[in-house]
């Protein structure tokens, strides 16, 4: 029943260009599903921040993420030692698809993170994804080794083409063949795109502004074919089939 | 040993702390994290006719100590509340709980207290009169007394169970409002609703809100609040339900002081879901600390 805990930081190093690796300690029994994100209270601010759980272990929790505003700020200036008032465990993660061997995983700047946890999750239950990863420009490019460090063949992609091959995402799709589902976390413009660009199944994570991130004020809903969802408790992941772009 | 106990138009509660409409939902999300029994009641979210997704989003925005809501009355309608949403909570919930109910019309306000009037479950009827008026040009009915007088007048005549008006702090005169809904025949005033409010991203040289505006509600609207439930508490004859930035028992006792007769506690629940339940347990405290017996001996006395 307790989903919220203090956690502390263990670990707090900056991995690319304005993008931070934490490692924090604690309760992680609730964590279930890759792709489930975490609540943090940074002092000096009223909402929790929103970041996806990138990789967890029986007492630590992995995150990365992007100094963007105030709040992801005030995180990348964090020390081991630090105390966070975090609420773990949220949203529906994603789900390991019955039958699909040779899966795509797909993240795009720091939806990349969430994929970390999804391509070792499949490799355990016995398929063999293939990664692509896509970034604005070379300074961006993180975590290319841990994915191959896991046995994946890895794809990076740049739009300048300053690292990797130059374009999108859905540039490498396009030359790939023999895959049966996708998942994917990244930017609303390139889930729609990869949405389009295969006839495959798959599932993706969206992002929505929340109010709690639990399900209590119906501030991240979303119209689905299978219904109105809260992105934080339904979702953030989607099937591809219900989602009206 | 001190007494929380307060009693609003004769339903006995064990505290005054009462999380406020849209921000427990339907108590589900809140009973994973502690037994909701332990609270005074609670006002489930707000309730229309029909079904409602409510506004595009985003819908919520961060302000200092506070934020902006545009959720927009997202709801199941009043029959999916009485046929589904009353029996899921009677599992999780046995106590009564407070009815929050929305309306675009006088008619349809009539309607959806008449239909909830006759649940069990229901400890008193909170109308929200911060809706627009479909037939009044959008203005909100909340911010003309004459609406207001005739809202609480046509559900006074369809209902048994008390009536609280919850009343929009958008006014002029809010004085004047609360008035009007005792002149209806309100058992009582539920106040105050969100503020209206706005924030633009610097980046985008945009409102962050889809709707541009919003609901603008937190510790940062407290003084607001406590002003206004004074102002309203000693000029009407019937028990105020004191709301707007409470997230402390301090805050509890503050508001009481100011002529609350019960509290409600909205943002406060999303940031810290324990918040209710934390407020609660310090109550008897933050009482003995400041020397009071009964919760009673301080409503008004400011
Ligand atoms: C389910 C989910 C998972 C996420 N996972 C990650 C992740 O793994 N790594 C990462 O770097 N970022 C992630 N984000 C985005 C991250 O939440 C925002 O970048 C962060 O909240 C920005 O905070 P700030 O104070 O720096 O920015 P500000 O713009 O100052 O924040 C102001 C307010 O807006 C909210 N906000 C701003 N941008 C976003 C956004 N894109 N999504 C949701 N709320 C936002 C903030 O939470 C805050 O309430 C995720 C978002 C969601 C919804
Ligand atoms: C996300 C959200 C949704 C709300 N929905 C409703 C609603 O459906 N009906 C209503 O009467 N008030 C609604 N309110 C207003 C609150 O009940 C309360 O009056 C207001 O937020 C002030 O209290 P607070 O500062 O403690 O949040 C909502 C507030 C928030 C933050
Ligand atoms: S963020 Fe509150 S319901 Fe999703």
């Amino acid at each position: 029943m307790y989903k919220r805990d203090i956690y502390t930081v263990l670990e707090n190093k900056k991995i690319a260009k304005d993008v931070f690796l934490m490692v924090l300690e604690g309760d992680t029994q609730y964590i279930t599903a890759p792709g489930q994100f975490i609540n943090i209270l940074v002092e000096g601010f009223y909402l929790r921040r929103p970041i996806s759980i990138c990789d967890w272990d029986d007492k630590t929790i992995t995150i990365i993420y992007k100094v963007v505003g105030k709040g992801t700020e005030a995180m990348a200036e964090m020390t081991a030692g630090k105390k966070l008032d975090i609420l773990t465990g949220l949203g529906n993660g994603f789900t390991a698809q019955e039958g699909s061997t040779k899966p795509l995983v797909i993240g795009g700047g720091v939806g990349a993170p969430p994929m970390y946890g999804v391509a070792k999750h499949l490799i355990e239950k016995g398929a063999k994804p293939t990664v692509i990863l896509g970034f604005t420009s070379k300074d961006d490019v993180f975590y290319e080794e841990e994915f191959k460090a896991l046995g994946c063949d890895v794809y990076v992609t740049t739009n300048d083409g300053s690292y990797g091959t130059k374009g999108f995402v859905t540039d490498v799709i396009k030359t790939l063949e023999g895959y049966d589902y996708f998942y994917t976390c990244g930017p609303l413009p390139m889930l729609k795109a990869i949405a389009g660009a295969t006839e495959c199944s798959g599932q993706l994570s969206f992002e929505e502004r929340m109010g709690c991130g639990f399900g209590g004020c119906m501030g991240c809903s979303c119209k689905t074919l299978t219904g109105n969802k809260r992105i934080c408790t339904e979702g953030p992941v989607l099937v591809k089939e219900e989602i009206i772009w | 040993m001190v007494n929380t106990k307060v009693t609003l138009s004769g339903w006995e509660l064990d505290n005054p702390v009462i999380p406020a409409s849209g921000t427990f939902n339907f108590g589900k999300e809140f009973a994973d994290f502690y037994d909701i029994n332990i609270l005074g009641t609670f006002s489930f979210k707000g309730t229309t006719k029909e079904p409602k997704f409510g506004n595009p989003t985003p819908r919520i925005a961060e302000t200092p100590m506070g934020m902006i809501n545009s959720v927009g009355l997202q709801n199941p309608g009043i029959h999916a509340v009485i046929e589904h949403e009353l029996p899921e909570l009677k599992k999780i919930f046995n106590k009564k709980v407070i009815a929050n109910i929305s309306g675009y019309s006088v008619e349809e306000y009539v309607y959806n207290c008449q239909l909830i009037d006759k649940e069990d479950q229901v400890g008193i009827i909170e109308v929200n009169v911060s809706c627009p008026n479909v037939h009044g040009g959008g203005m909100a009915f909340g911010t003309d007394p004459k609406n207001v007088y005739e809202v609480t007048k046509a559900v006074k005549a369809v209902t048994t169970k008390p009536v609280y008006i919850k009343l929009s702090p958008n006014v002029t005169d809010i004085v004047e409002i609360a008035k009007a809904a005792e002149a209806g025949g309100a058992d009582g005033i539920s106040m105050i609703n969100t503020l209206l409010g706005m924030r633009i991203d610097l980046k985008t040289k945009k409102p962050i809100i889809a709707n541009k505006m919003g609901g603008f509600s937190g510790p940062a609207i407290f003084p607001v609040a406590l002003r206004m439930v004074y102002q309203v508490s000693h000029a009407v004859n019937i028990p105020v339900i004191g709301m707007g930035g409470v997230s402390s028992a301090e805050d509890v006792i503050e508001m009481m002081m100011a002529g609350a007769t019960a509290v409600q506690v909205g943002a406060a629940n999303l940031v810290n879901p324990y918040a209710c339940k934390e407020i609660i347990e310090d109550l008897p405290r933050v009482m003995e600390k400041y020397g009071i017996k009964d919760l009673n001996d301080i409503i008004g006395i400011a």
